[in-house]
């Protein structure tokens, strides 16, 4: 602190703003006014009341905004699942591994999504090996299909996000202090009640970072739904860029656009306030 | 004191074990497709069907004329939006660090909600204002857009690193004489160099990978991402796999050469006796 003040004092009280100019004239001019442009085109409406491509956006593709907020949840619960135990793992038990382990888990990262995404259809499609095993193992019913369907959508999406979830939980974990857990193991009956009381309450902010790192994207995402997925599945990010690109009804496609927003910020809200974690970033 | 570890204990902690590992298999199945389907010799349109092993794909990764501009096109424009906002995000990683000032708190606020609003919010915005402005779609605004989002994750990333930093350093060198620039040269730029490496490897791994918002603004130019959806849609040849391959191996080689890179640096910051 007494750093900051010396070079503050020593140095132009104008200086931090023409440092910070650039970017943040950058983002105003390019993140905060195309949200204002995105509002204005959503009301920019050519007939009827300026609420009509609100009101087209809910009657229409109602649908799809539950689908793509039921397959975010599901994904993130999946994630959830699926990433805390490695992120315990790493933190605890991986001992000198851990850097090699921090380095795997981001390298799906360094291959493209969408390259990605279509391996899982060489994987899941109907004369893959994931099909053929299923139905040996009589998971799968004969002539039962993995691709199109739900299933392939969800655990798309649960991959792809994965790590952004096993990250944030990995780092909380990391900061616990070792002689917390050591005295949950000396006071509790049984380990996993330790863990319960000790080790779950401060990694809590973790997983919700992790969550919403998966689940802001995930609800947004069209590419799996569009790879792995039929129109059965489709989710709204597809309905937004089509409407965009395709049919260019835009008073229509910017509500879409809004409304995905608008839900978003309020579900994220609501799950920090029930969590009552204020931490973010 | 090394107590017994009790049975049940043992049991549930090879299970994790087991668990953790067969979750780092599901993070790699996809990566081990896209390898070993480079070697693939498929027939017909899509490599979609393993049909047997084959080099021809890796003796001949330019083959395809569109693949090779999308790639030219995407390097361009990473190398282009990595330069600005490395830039921009590193000014106001170092402002946030180093003052305190009104408004900091609000930048705070600016840089984390492009990161939770969704990338079809942001692209589709972004097209709204460019179609408001009768804007041309192409370079350009793909470039911008990529700054956009780049900033915010240089930032992030560089205040991270740079936080609780020996500034004193600085002032010792004014005393002893040195000139602003001479200080911002040898004593500051080397401080944060690791920093902002990482933050322009990580811009520069975002732009070349972003689809969605590349989409909404690219007009008729086409990006590798871009190029892939295509490939998806009409013929997908191996040479996607090489490429794709190609660029996990480069990334390899950058990481370990920049974690080698920060342990000297850390080194020589701590061992200090020149």
């Amino acid at each position: 602190m007494a750093g900051i003040a010396a070079g503050g004092a020593r140095q132009n009280p104008i200086a931090p703003y023409l440092l910070v100019a650039p970017g943040v004239l950058w983002l105003l001019f390019f993140f905060v006014v195309p949200l204002i442009a995105l509002g204005e085109t959503s009301v920019a409406v050519q007939r009827g009341p300026w609420y009509d491509g609100f009101q087209r956006a809910f009657t229409t593709y109602g649908t799809h905004f539950f689908r793509s907020l039921r397959y975010a949840l599901a994904a993130t619960l999946f994630a959830i699942a699926l990433g805390y135990p490695l992120a315990y793992f790493m933190a605890f038990r991986s001992g000198r591994f851990k850097n090699l382990l921090l380095g795997l888990v981001i390298l799906p990262f360094f291959t493209t999504f969408l390259v990605r995404t279509f391996a899982w259809k060489t994987i899941l499609n109907d004369n893959g090996p994931a099909v053929s095993l299923l139905t040996t193992l009589h998971i799968l019913p004969q002539g039962g299909r993995l691709l199109d369907t739900w299933v392939a959508v969800i655990g798309g999406l649960t991959y792809n996000f994965l790590p952004f979830m096993i990250m944030p939980i990995y780092v909380s974990l990391e900061k616990i202090d070792r002689r917390l857990t050591e005295a949950a193991q000396d006071l509790y009956s049984s380990p996993f009640r330790g863990f319960l009381k000790v080790v779950l309450p401060l990694s809590l902010p973790g997983v919700f970072a992790g969550s919403l790192l998966t689940f802001i994207p995930a609800t947004g995402d069209f590419i799996n739904a569009e790879l792995l997925g039929s129109p059965n599945q489709r989710m709204i990010g597809t309905v937004i860029q089509n409407q965009f690109l395709q049919v260019r009804d835009y008073p229509l496609a910017a509500s879409l656009s809004f409304v995905l927003m608008a839900v978003i910020t309020i579900g994220v809200l609501a799950y920090a306030k029930i969590l009552g974690t204020e931490e973010l970033a | 004191m090394a107590a017994v570890i009790p049975l049940p204990r043992r049991i549930a902690n090879r299970a994790m074990d087991i668990y953790a590992i067969l979750v780092l298999g599901y993070l790699f199945l996809p990566i081990g497709v896209i390898i070993l389907y480079s070697f693939n010799r498929p027939e017909g349109k899509f490599n979609f069907v393993w049909k047997g092993f084959s080099l021809e794909a890796w003796r001949d990764p330019f083959k395809y004329q569109p693949l090779v501009e999308a790639m030219k096109l995407s390097l361009k424009i990473a190398a282009t939006s990595t330069a600005v906002a490395t830039l921009f995000g590193t000014l106001i990683a170092l402002a946030l660090c180093r003052y305190r000032f009104k408004g900091s708190g609000f930048i705070g606020l600016l840089l984390v909600l492009p990161l939770t609003t969704p990338e079809v919010v942001l692209g589709s915005s972004l097209l709204s204002l460019f179609l408001n402005l009768n804007a041309k779609m192409g370079f350009t605004t793909i470039v911008i857009a990529h700054i956009m989002f780049s900033v915010s994750y240089v930032a992030l990333t560089v205040r991270a690193r740079i936080r609780g930093f020996d500034w004193t350093l600085e002032e010792a060198a004014m005393d002893l004489g040195a000139g602003p620039v001479r200080v911002v040269a040898k004593v500051t730029l080397p401080l944060i160099a690791p920093g902002i490496a990482a933050a322009a490897m990580l811009s520069f791994a975002l732009s070349l990978d972003d689809f969605i918002i590349t989409l909404f603004n690219s007009g008729a130019r086409v990006t590798y991402p871009l190029y892939v959806y295509g490939a998806q849609r009409a013929a997908y040849p191996p040479q996607i796999n090489v490429v794709a391959t190609a660029i996990l191996v480069m990334s390899l080689l950058l990481l370990g050469a920049s974690v080698l890179w920060q342990n000297r640096a850390m080194r020589e910051a701590t061992g200090g006796g020149h």
